[in-house]
Parts: C-alpha cells; structure tokens; sequence
C-alpha cells in the first residue's frame, strides 16, 4: 500500500519530495530511469496529470530530464545533485528550528540540545 | 466537453437540480460529492441521456443531449443490472455487441487486472467482484464521456483500491473526461483534478484539486466541512 499525502500541500510537490528523498537515499541513483507517468500513478495512486506535473516540475530544477521516447532519468549532473542535498538540507533544519521557536526555545538551547542529542545518539552505537 | 446550461430538473414537482451551469473539459477526473438526494446521480443521467431536462440544455462534444448519446457516453449505473445467467465471459460478449466502440482486447486486459474468472455464473459473484466488473464493462469503452454513479460504494477497502487502481491504469486521460460520484471521498481524492460540490440540487463549488491545496491548504474533506454546515 501507499503511503498518504498531506492536506495542506499540493500532491504534485508532495510526491517530488518524496522522489527526491530517493535520490538522496541513493534508492534512485543518478542516471536512473523513474518509473513511467502511468506506473509512478499506480505505484502511489494519483492522478496520471499529478505525476506528469511532478516530472515537470523536476524537470524545471534540472534534478531529472526526459528523453524523448525513452523516458525519464535522474541526472547525472553531480553539482546539481548536491546543491539539492545542501537545499533539502536547508529547509528541513529551518523547518525544525521554526517549530523549536514556537514551542519558545532560544537559539543556545536548541544548540546544546542539539548537539547533546547527536552526542549521546553516537554513544549508543558505540555500544 | 459537457456543458450544462440553467439546467433544471424536477421529478413530479419536486426540484432536484435548479438552475444548474456546468462545464467539463477533456482530460480530467472530475468528483461530483454531496450529501444523498442532493442531485449527483440525477445530474449524471441527465448527461447519459437517460432523463430530460424540466428546463435548460445539455451538450456533450457540441451535441444536444438525448437517448442517442449512448454512443458518445459509457454510464457506470449505481445499481447491479445484469443477467444473472450469463457468466463474466459471455457479459463481456453482451457488451461488445451492444456497444461498437466496446473494445474487447481492453475489457480482456482490465479483467485480468481485475481478477475476474471468465467462467463465473454472475448471480454467484460476490459484491466486490461485481463492482469490480462493472468497471470492466464500464471503462472497456472507448467513448469521450465515461460517468460513473457511485463505483465504490458499499464494497470493502481491497476492492475499493483495486477499483482506483483500474482507473488511474485504464482511463485515456488524452481522450477522455471521467464524472464519478461518491461519498468515499478519501479513497479518491488523489486521482481527482476537480471536485463539484452540490447540495440542495444547487452547485455549490467546482474546484481544482491542487489549486485548493496551493491557495487555501485544504483538502477536499476539510473544504467539504466548511462548506456544508
């Protein structure tokens, strides 16, 4: 089954990020042919036009390119790719800090906590 | 693609629809949701030419709608009417020699995908496999205008995904324009572009699915509970 999708944001970006999730899991390598537009919206039941969006808005950031009658491949620019690593990066960390803020955590706080977090996480599998 | 003009319909004085303008184009998915007796089913057999507007006009592809649209439009009925003597097989026979555009190769494949045993009696079939044959039947068809009355309703979440899957597999989103009704919004609400809200026999919103997401975050649910307090 498949996962669902969030209400608050449009389904065509939701599953670009999930794709892009992909990639950066190494689960779609680069140069990787994705799925058909009727297979990816059988795979996660969407709408057909959904995923035709999708891929074009992919397409638009250069992360995937389409060749005629061949399909659809991740690219295999590297710069490309790691400057999205860095982006998606970026906007998960502003993400986590925005709700840290809310909950009202000053910046040294969520820094300690941080890195206290990522300390003891690391004694664990040291174990 | 379907245009529905100041359409009204009323049954033995009773208002169903009023006043209803409508416009379909090619290529989408569209849901038509609202409560029981506010007017969906009525307004897809208005479409399918099965009852005649009280007041107003109906087009499909330009055409003034009556029995003869048959030939442009394939109605999925909300009620099981089918021989009970003939099996999965000779059904698709039936169908294939009423409809000239029935494609059998394709009510072939979507029976597979769908399971379906050929040799079974119908008045044996389980509920879900004769939802599940209906949509054989339905979208085997190769019309512009494919109307579907509630496809999913009353039938368990297996075959109600099987359902969805056969849709989004079998649906020629270059040609076609596909109305289905139904209360089981969140099963479909990913394969929908639009969604026409009715209540009351009155339109009371007609939205595309991810501008409502983009603009307003909401999801079809949420709009449907603000809107029908």
């Amino acid at each position: 089954m498949t996962d669902t999708f969030q209400s608050s944001s449009p389904i065509y970006s939701q599953l670009a990020d999930r794709i892009n999730r992909k990639i950066l899991r190494g689960e779609l390598q680069p140069g990787d042919k994705l799925p058909s537009v009727r297979e990816m919206a059988i795979q996660s039941n969407v709408n057909p036009n959904t995923v035709q969006r999708t891929y074009r808005e992919l397409e638009g950031m250069n992360i995937v390119e389409t060749k005629r009658g061949q399909g659809t491949f991740v690219t295999e620019n590297q710069e490309i790719l790691t400057e999205m690593r860095e982006r998606l990066k970026e906007e998960e960390i502003s993400q986590f800090v925005k709700g840290m803020y809310d909950m009202g955590y000053a910046d040294e706080e969520i820094e300690v906590g941080l890195n206290k977090f990522l300390q003891e996480k690391k004694g664990d599998s040291e174990q | 693609m379907i245009e529905l003009n100041q359409v009204t319909k009323k049954y033995m004085g009773k208002v169903a629809l009023r006043d209803v303008d409508l416009q379909l184009t090619k290529g989408k998915i569209v849901g038509l949701v609202g409560p029981n007796g506010s007017g969906k089913s009525t307004t897809l057999k208005l479409i399918a030419g099965l009852i005649h507007p009280t007041k107003g006009h109906i087009t499909v592809n330009g055409v003034e709608v009556d029995h003869r649209i048959a030939s442009q439009v394939s109605y999925l009925s909300e009620l099981d009417e089918y021989y009970g003597f003939y099996n999965v097989g000779q059904t698709i026979d039936f169908y294939a020699s009423q409809f000239p555009d029935f494609n059998k190769e394709k009510a072939e494949e979507i029976r597979a995908f769908m399971k379906l045993d050929p040799n079974a009696k119908l008045k044996h079939l389980s509920k879900g496999n004769r939802g599940r044959l209906k949509i054989v039947l339905t979208l085997a068809r190769e019309v512009p205008v494919i109307l579907m009355d509630e496809p999913l309703s009353g039938l368990d979440p297996m075959v109600r995904d099987s359902i969805v899957k056969g849709l989004i597999s079998y649906i020629d989103l270059e040609n076609q324009v596909v109305l289905i009704t139904t209360h089981e919004i969140k099963e479909i609400e990913f394969i929908l572009d639009e969604f026409i809200a009715i209540k009351d026999g009155e339109i009371i919103g007609h939205h595309n699915v991810e501008q409502l997401r983009t603009e307003q975050n909401m999801s079809i649910v949420e709009w449907m509970t603000n809107s029908y307090q």
